[in-house]
């Protein structure tokens, strides 16, 4: 398993650009596999522009108790980049002067961030339909200090999402590290117990399947069934929804598959998978992403590529609703992989 | 690069058997893709099957296949190597069985 991030190991691919030339050169270059543009030039559907803003996605910083194998963020302990309280505070902002009915916390483990509890609560006063903090269960166990947690959630009804890769110890603690398999176990029997996850309950809480290796997931509602069989029979683990996400071929999971020989053969399946009924559902037209330091992109994935939006205003600094809107959305390679099959988000499947 | 009788990148290329015989071809595909859907059986154990009899027919394009499909639906490991172990145990079975005639035949041509 990787102990360390790219960026720790000064890898030539914690550089975005070099994953770019990555992207864009071999396969695509030839002529063998058509860019994602030329798959899309001649639909509809282009070029993908921006409609109205919807959910918020904030990457509250990069570090994190964990080290996981398939991290398109490169997020570790040993990531220093943190979003400051005057960026929350102009992101609270824009959540007031726009009508986006989710928020969304992410990271690295947001809530290392010094601020979260405090950005929470301040958020969670202004009346936001969903608020999600993407949690990876095992920053609950980690410390004494986040061991109450699962009742700051409570208090402050947050949708709770967490990653999963598999109701099996072996693949769980592969993708993600040592222990993980048992903590995550832990801090869901946890959060059930005040309520999270339970049948009919208020307390969502969903789990997130990114498959641990070079294939795409299947069928969302076959895994979640599955899911739902084994951690119940295994260890009477209740939640709500299985969103299952495909890994994007960026940052740590690009490494994991040039390193293991599987890039072009994932870069033909991903594309031999393009639905152009996933593409007219992608989550970039609805969604803005704001990196820890204030800019803007058109999702996560884009800003772990570097990619800003393609506006005259990239930083929350200059935020406006209009300006941003119908901007046309920043694509590469990558996006391949949120088109495939049945297609994937944050929120999983798209169709 | 040695050449083969096998390359991984055929199976890419298996849809264009539709090319030499159009009807054929479109045909096949359709009823492959009617066998795997969830019916009396789940998608699931059509493709544990299939994984079976993929090793029986000793195809290294399907096991390949329904290695990586195996993997997309969630299925362990344990899972699959106890599915290669029903098709081997048929395999030898039918190896096996066959003793019968054997024993069959030298009774009948011994004194």
């Amino acid at each position: 398993m990787i102990k360390k991030s790219l960026h720790l190991r000064e890898d030539h691919l914690s550089k975005p650009q070099k994953q770019l030339e990555i992207l864009s050169n071999g396969i695509f270059k030839d002529g063998s596999l058509p860019t994602f543009k030329h798959k899309i030039s001649n639909r509809q559907d282009h070029p993908l522009r921006a409609n109205k803003l919807e959910i918020l996605q904030l990457n509250l910083g990069y570090m994190c108790n964990q080290v996981c194998e398939h991290c398109h963020v490169d997020a570790g302990p040993d990531r220093k980049e943190i979003m400051s309280k005057d960026t929350m505070l102009q992101c609270l902002d824009v959540i007031k002067k726009t009508g986006v009915h989710t928020l969304d916390l992410t990271g690295g483990a947001p809530e290392m961030n010094p601020n979260f509890r405090w950005f929470v609560e301040e958020a969670s006063k202004l009346g936001i339909a969903d608020f999600i903090v993407r949690s990876n269960l095992t920053i609950i166990k980690a410390n004494k200090k986040y061991h109450d947690l699962p009742l700051f959630f409570k208090e402050h009804n947050i949708h709770v999402v967490s990653s999963m890769p598999h109701w099996t110890k072996g693949k769980t603690d592969k993708q993600r590290g040592d222990g993980v398999f048992q903590k995550s176990i832990e801090a869901l029997q946890e959060l059930n117990e005040i309520g999270y996850g339970m049948p009919g309950s208020s307390l969502k809480l969903d789990l997130v399947y990114n498959p641990s290796g070079a294939f795409l997931p299947g069928d969302q509602t076959a895994l979640e069934i599955e899911f739902k069989r084994n951690l119940i029979t295994d260890f009477q683990i209740n939640f709500h929804n299985l969103f299952a996400i495909t890994n994007l071929p960026i940052s740590r999971f690009l490494d994991y598959l040039l390193v293991s020989d599987n890039y072009e053969d994932y870069m033909y399946t991903l594309v031999d998978a393009f639905n152009p009924a996933a593409l007219a559902n992608v989550m970039c037209t609805n969604t803005l992403s704001v990196s820890w330091d204030g800019w803007l992109y058109d999702c996560d994935f884009n800003q772990m590529l570097e990619l800003k939006v393609n506006s005259k205003l990239k930083h929350i600094n200059d935020f406006n609703e209009e300006v941003l809107w119908n901007r046309d959305i920043v694509i590469s390679q990558h996006c391949y992989g949120c088109t495939a099959g049945a297609g994937s988000s944050c929120q999983g499947s798209v169709i | 690069m040695s050449k083969t009788y096998y390359n991984t990148e055929d199976l890419r290329k298996f849809k264009n058997i539709t090319d030499w015989s159009e009807e054929l071809g479109e045909k096949f595909f359709e009823y492959y893709g009617s066998v795997f859907k969830e019916g009396a059986l789940t998608a699931r154990e059509k493709s544990l099957i299939a994984l079976a009899v993929s090793h029986v027919v000793k195809c290294p394009y399907c096991i390949d296949a329904y290695t990586k499909d195996g993997l997309q639906k969630g299925i362990t490991k344990e899972e699959m190597m106890e599915a290669v172990h029903v098709g081997a145990a048929i395999e030898s079975g039918a190896t096996l069985v066959h003793g019968v005639q054997m024993m069959n035949k030298y009774e009948k041509l011994s004194m």
